[in-house]
């Protein structure tokens, strides 16, 4: 135990710039995979044919492609179509783009939770149908939505441990090369699991918060 | 006003109206009235553009009624509805329910529109309940708050879809009271009902429609009281005498 102790301030500030990139990389994925899947689901709803395809497809599509296939495809097949980007950048689109397939069908199925009177009684006041969603869907939506939401929160920050396949040194790449280097595999990886389930428990905590505001309605 | 001309609509393969042709004068009230899934509030859903149709001709102060149509919009605005089950947005006040319309649509200065929505909520007698939540109104409650929600729009006409046929029997009054200081302000209105006092007392022509068809019309107590038609007849027998 007093090892462990010994070892966690040595490799604790390492592992924190980990930490970081992790954060970053959660954080701006997760910003990218819910204005897409906004979109998608938008188009799935729209209630115009071509968009509604192109929203299936294009959900489908993300949807049978590993997330680490995803990656790679970004950071090492575009350079040769002439778009390089950093390993930061591919991560964050990479994941974005993937989650964001499941960030649609939630909202999709959040927006259609919505009792078609209401909006049946905004179209005769006359509302459009941007403005419907504006005012009347998504503001209802939003507590059917928010509970599933921070469970998508909760595995990107998981799953942005995969940035370190494309070599962004994120929380989990850092604890690889620190236990690699110095055989300490037992002390590094108990930290590293430890960081990310000090970093998930703020998170299970809101999903709780969100789903005890949805039951209560 | 209301025009309707030779309307047919099928959902399907069944055709729930089976050419309708009716006329609503401006400050009149129409009563409709019918079995269940005769098509009544097919007709009222028809008018506003909620529903297309697929042949025939439905026009609004001379304005065809067209769901492709632009001012499909415009046209709503000036004909407000009333529904069966309130349709009110819960997550807004009563009060903000009321001034939706005027704010967004209309986009009317948000200090006008909140003190009409005020004055609207006191004529329908709810003004100390501005500020709650539609969930924690009475059926009643609720269903004047989507009243002034409709006269928010300053419309020329309002249709009613059963307003009182989800509410417990004695808050019904409190809606038809509502409804019928509207008819006696000279509001045009089209209620698919059925109270048959109300129609009987406030209407000025009724439409008995069955099968999609206009069975009989008239002006409202010689329908009510002497159905020319058996099947006006056996309806009326059911409906006020169930036993």
């Amino acid at each position: 135990m007093q090892k462990f102790f010994h070892d966690a301030v040595e490799f604790v500030p390492i592992l924190l710039q980990g930490v970081w990139l992790t954060i970053v990389v959660t954080v701006g994925s997760l910003l990218l995979s819910t204005v897409l899947g906004l979109v998608w689901a938008l188009m799935r709803v729209s209630g115009i044919r071509v968009l509604t395809g192109l929203s299936a497809a294009v959900i489908n599509v993300i949807r049978g492609i590993p997330i680490i296939v995803l990656l790679f495809y970004i950071y090492f097949v575009m350079p040769d179509f002439g778009i390089a980007l950093s390993a930061l950048q591919a991560a964050i689109i990479g994941l974005g783009i993937a989650y964001s397939a499941y960030q649609a069908e939630n909202f999709r199925a959040g927006i259609e939770a919505i009792d078609k009177g209401q909006i049946e009684a905004a179209q005769t006041i006359g509302m459009g149908w941007w403005l419907t969603m504006r005012r009347v869907v998504l503001p209802q939506a939003v507590r059917i939505i928010l509970p599933p939401y921070g469970n998508i929160m909760i595995m990107m920050l998981k799953d942005s441990s995969q940035a370190s396949t494309i070599t962004v040194a994120e929380l989990a790449l850092q604890g690889k090369l620190i236990a690699s280097s110095t055989f300490k595999n037992t002390s590094v990886f108990t930290l590293v699991a430890l960081m990310y389930l000090t970093m998930s428990i703020p998170l299970i905590l809101l999903v709780r918060h969100f789903e005890n505001k949805a039951n209560r309605k | 006003m209301i025009e309707l001309n030779d309307v047919h609509k099928s959902f399907g393969k069944v055709e729930v109206l089976k050419g309708i042709t009716a006329s609503v004068a401006k400050s009149e009230v129409v009563c409709i009235i019918g079995p269940s899934g005769s098509g009544k509030s097919t007709i009222l859903r028809c008018i506003n553009g909620l529903e297309s149709y697929d042949r025939g001709e439905i026009s609004v102060e001379g304005a065809r009624v067209d769901q492709g149509n632009r001012s499909i919009v415009a046209i709503r605005t000036q004909v407000s509805m009333v529904f069966q089950r309130f349709n009110l947005f819960p997550h807004r006040t009563a009060l903000e329910n009321v001034i939706e319309g005027p704010l967004y649509v209309k986009k009317e200065p948000r200090e006008a529109a909140i003190a009409r929505g005020r004055a609207l909520l006191a004529q329908v007698g709810l003004a100390d309940k501005a500020e709650v939540h539609p969930p924690k109104l009475s059926g009643g409650q609720q269903q004047r708050v989507a009243i002034a929600r409709a006269l928010a729009m300053q419309p020329k006409a309002i249709l009613f879809d059963e307003p009182t046929s989800a509410l417990d029997p004695e808050l019904v009054g409190e809606v038809l009271s509502v409804m019928r200081k509207l008819a006696d302000d000279g509001m045009t209105m089209v209620v698919v009902t059925h109270e048959m006092g109300f129609a009987r007392d406030v209407a000025d022509r009724v439409l008995f429609i069955d099968g999609g068809v206009i069975v009989e019309q008239g002006a409202a107590k010689s329908v009510l009281n002497q159905p020319q038609h058996p099947r006006t007849q056996d309806f009326l027998r059911r409906v006020l005498h169930p036993l």
